[in-house]
């Protein structure tokens, strides 16, 4: 493979892992646009789609009706987590929040370990997603192309959704400035609602491609990608939608460039580095690459 | 329309309004005066439900609103124009109004409605797909009154519409509560310029530390010699 | 007359509910040590250990407002370090043959030990905490997580010190309630201290309200740097403490799980006061025990509960929403127990400790709710 094959080759991989992280990344902005809470349990909406499919597969349905019974229970869930632990604690100091957020993770960590077992289990992808399409010398997975067309067509109607309907306006309206949405009589209630409930949608999208893409699940998998997620938000600018997006695919190219490019001896640190560049993001650019760097007015 | 009787409310620690009444009737334009920090937004706040009252009764048609809810409060037909404007920033002045509308069922209406604003402040259907921050001060309150005149109002709550805009521009905007006020809508107008306020309204209340100090009507406070040393000492007002 | 003198033979009011309770640990300690089986006493000693955890963590999270979450990171590096320190000469040749050679050929005592593992850790704290400090809010509490994870990469990566992934056993079992509880007292002590000085209280200032606190000249920044390095100290010697009574240990033993329980005590106990993190921990602890245990299954004649491992996390993490949404300045609502008052009331009878209180105020502002 020339030099060039291989560029796209990892282009293509990095737009397709960027697909992933821009999904789960939207999901975390809409929340903490209106609510200003940083939602780590969104990474276990994952874990509980991916179980839900599991269980449908291994009771022999298709897999495309596994897969949608898996987002859906990732949207219930979503939803419920909302109603229960979030609404009787919102208007907290926002720590209080992120650490309400946290217990949640945790509850829903071990409850999975109880039902399900700490120990990984397979998960078969269908034939559908295995196979590989060649162009030229190029070999490209078909998963990939499924994350970036869903993710197309997911920010696509996303984007619709906030510009045209009222509802979606409203989520904006909302996200921007609380009070006066209530004073319009805006339902604040029902507007965040629909955030939790499209941002856990996409987070099951996101299982179910994510849980294909590693061929197994475990009681723990949701921990990593919200972390990424969370890091993409805050490239992009936390609380912005478009930032969140531009912030996925950033992230997914960073990664993919980190591991061209490190040295072989360094490449576990990984991870670290991304971190390492999220403290950097948090001290200079706050309000992301494309924000300001703007510091708090008197 | 609106009676408030022996409303109190706090913060904390904090007596912001202590037995305050007063009384909105149909069609009335009323003026709430007083310094800073006197109550004034405090008792919109309260007629709107963003703030609940610890006594008294807000009465709304014979109905007692003390403790409903922001929505069922806008449902009825109190539409609050906040402070300090509080546009929607990053939407465009066409989703800011849509906004307003967002409780109203008939789609046509709203419609229309959205042409009437855009007929009473021309500038704004200049500026109909420009994003609300880019407006200037006085453009970004008459779209927040644009903004509330498309939910409908029956009783239009006004709080400080004059604040931080030029002269100018302030002549602009008492001119459109003065076509308001032609026009039949009830308004509770909260206002640190008496000059302005009195010229406009039929009755007016002064608030002072959380309690009503003087009312009457319009004519009757404009002769009032104290306001007139509290507030009109005959040169221009200094900033507070 | 009579008062004054009165007076002057009573001793000062103020030391008497301390030194009334340090007695009865100081009995606490000793009935355990002499009395109780090992079961208790393991349990008594975990208590003392998490006493110093949650009460310098106040120190950082309750004082100055930067939330961290993030800790566990120091503790790792004050196990780590004391461990490595600590560990025979024979063993370092079988489980870290790595090592530099100035290290694989000493090992320390207990006491240097941990010291220099509590350095350790501070050291970590001052590079790290220098830029973080500057972050407000969530943002620092992210920053310190950001810093857990890098921290858990290090430690799984950097094998020739830590072993990696694999258990780092060995280490000599030195913990005994007596250190324990002195570095407890010691704890208690420093940071009770420092909340009722000066400098305490320009840190409370400035964590309710930076703005303010600035324009009276109080350095914000090395308020902030200060409480985390001093916390991040006392956590690497509990790190240590810890590391030698459980004598085995891998990186997974310092991350999120231990995390969340030491902020639950912290948070339950109630952020800023040092009363209120010991009783958080005690009560806390006893919770957990008993849940701990309920896991086991139980039979109660009747019913047969089957045993329900992770039961007691997932009650947990139900117990600190509640806290949360119900009574977030926890359970002694972010105000020390005034011991002078209690004094007063027992000896000096009702009206004269009434008019003493009014002139006497201790108060910790709580953040007021935005709409």
């Amino acid at each position: 493979m020339t030099a060039f094959e291989l560029l796209v080759q990892q282009l293509i991989n990095a737009v397709s892992i960027g697909s992933l992280y821009a999904l789960m990344a939207i999901g975390l902005a809409m929340v903490f646009s209106i609510l200003r809470l940083i939602n780590f349990a969104h990474g276990d909406l994952i874990m509980v789609g991916s179980y839900v499919a599991l269980l449908l597969l291994l009771l022999g349905l298709p897999f495309l009706v596994a897969a949608a019974a898996g987002v859906a229970a990732s949207t219930l869930a979503g939803l419920l987590m909302e109603r229960v632990a979030y609404r009787p604690v919102r208007g907290a100091h926002e720590v209080a929040m992120l650490l309400t957020s946290f217990s949640v993770t945790i509850f829903l960590e071990n409850l999975a370990i109880i039902i399900f077992r700490p120990t990984s289990r397979a998960f078969a992808s269908p034939e559908f997603l295995r196979g590989i399409i060649e162009i030229g010398r190029l070999r490209i997975a078909s998963l990939d192309i499924m994350a970036i067309a869903c993710a197309a067509v997911l920010l696509a109607a996303l984007t619709l959704y906030v510009t045209r309907t009222d509802t979606g306006i409203a989520m904006r309206a909302a996200s921007q400035d609380l009070l006066a949405a209530r004073l319009m009589g805006i339902n604040v209630n029902r507007v965040i609602a629909a955030a939790f409930a499209i941002g856990s949608f996409m987070a099951g999208v996101v299982g179910i491609l994510w849980s294909v893409r590693v061929g197994k699940i475990d009681p723990l998998m949701g921990f990593n990608p919200v972390l990424k997620a969370f890091v993409a938000s805050v490239i992009g600018g936390l609380g912005s939608l478009s930032g969140a997006v531009i912030g996925g695919y950033v992230l997914g190219f960073l990664e993919i460039l980190l591991q061209g490019l490190l040295p072989a001896a360094l490449t576990p640190y990984r991870d670290a580095l991304v971190f390492a560049v999220l403290i950097a993001l948090l001290l200079f650019r706050p309000n992301g690459i494309l924000g300001s760097t703007e510091r708090e007015k008197i | 329309m609106l009676k408030l009787r022996g409303v109190e409310v706090g913060y904390g620690h904090i007596r912001a309004l202590h037995d305050v009444s007063l009384e909105v009737n149909d069609g009335e334009l009323v003026a709430l005066l007083g310094a800073n920090g006197a109550g004034k937004s405090s008792t919109l706040m309260t007629i709107s439900g963003i703030v609940r009252p610890r006594g008294g009764t807000v009465f709304y048609d014979d109905l007692d609103l003390s403790k409903a809810s922001p929505l069922d409060i806008v449902n009825r037909g109190i539409i609050h124009c906040p402070e300090g404007r509080r546009i929607f920033g990053g939407l465009t002045v066409q989703e800011n109004l849509r906004m307003g509308a967002i409780r109203r069922r008939d789609r046509s209406r709203a419609a229309a409605d959205m042409d009437r604003v855009f007929s009473l402040f021309p500038v704004l259907g200049e500026r109909r797909r420009q994003a609300g921050a880019t407006l200037s001060g006085g453009e970004q309150q008459m779209l927040a009154i644009g903004r509330a005149l498309m939910a409908e109002p029956r009783l239009l709550l006004l709080d400080e519409p004059s604040l931080g805009l030029a002269p100018l521009v302030v002549r602009a905007i008492f001119r459109v509560i003065r076509e308001l006020r032609s026009r039949r809508v009830t308004i509770l107008l909260v206002e640190q310029n008496v000059r302005q306020a009195l010229a406009v309204a039929d009755r007016a209340y002064v608030l002072e530390t959380g309690r009503v100090v003087l009312s009457g009507t319009g004519a009757e406070l404009r002769a009032n010699t104290e306001i007139e040393k509290a507030y009109l000492s005959g040169s221009p007002r200094k900033a507070t | 007359m009579a008062r004054e003198l009165r007076r002057a033979a009573t001793p000062p009011a103020g030391l008497l509910v301390p030194l009334a309770l340090l007695g009865a640990f100081a009995l606490l300690i000793a009935g355990t040590q002499f009395l109780a089986g090992d079961y208790l006493q393991r349990i008594v000693l975990g208590i003392g250990i998490n006493i110093i955890l949650v009460v310098s963590l106040n120190l950082s999270n309750g004082y100055t407002g930067v939330f961290s979450l993030g800790h566990v990171g120091f503790m790792a590096i004050g196990a780590y370090t004391a461990g490595v320190l600590t560990l025979p000469v024979s063993l370092k040749a079988v489980n870290l043959p790595d090592l530099p050679s100035w290290l694989s050929r000493v090992a320390l005592p207990f006491l240097p030990a941990t010291l220099i593992g509590g350095l350790a850790a501070m050291a970590v704290a001052l590079a790290v905490g220098a830029s973080l400090m500057r972050l407000k809010g969530a943002y620092v509490s992210v920053g310190t997580l950001g810093f857990l994870i890098i921290m858990q990469v290090i430690m799984v990566n950097w094998d020739q010190a830590t072993r990696g992934a694999r258990t780092f056993a060995g280490v000599p079992p030195y913990t005994n309630l007596l250190n324990v509880w002195t570095w407890a007292a010691i704890t208690v002590y420093v940071v009770w201290r420092i909340g009722r000085s000066s400098y305490g209280r320009s840190m409370m200032a400035a964590r309710d309200n930076e703005i303010a606190a600035r324009s009276l000249g109080i350095s914000v920044m090395r308020g902030r740097l200060l409480a985390f390095c001093l916390s991040a100290f006392l956590t690497g010697v509990a790190g240590s403490l810890w590391g030698h009574f459980i004598t085995s240990f891998s990186p997974k033993s310092f991350f999120f799980v231990q995390a969340f329980s030491i902020i639950t005590m912290l948070v339950v106990g109630g952020l800023g006061s040092v009363s209120g993190s010991v009783i958080g921990v005690f009560l806390i602890t006893i919770i957990s025990e008993l849940l701990r245990n309920a896991e086991r299954g139980m039979d109660l004649g009747v019913i047969q509960i089957p045993p329900i491992y992770g039961a007691s996390q997932v009650v947990m993490a139900v117990l600190f929403v509640l806290v949360i949404a119900l009574r977030p300045a926890g359970l002694v609502g972010g105000r020390e127990i005034d011991f002078r008052a209690m004094a007063r009331r027992i000896f000096r009878g009702k009206e004269e400790s009434h008019a003493a209180d009014a002139a006497d105020p201790i108060d910790i502002p709580r953040k007021e709710e935005d709409e």
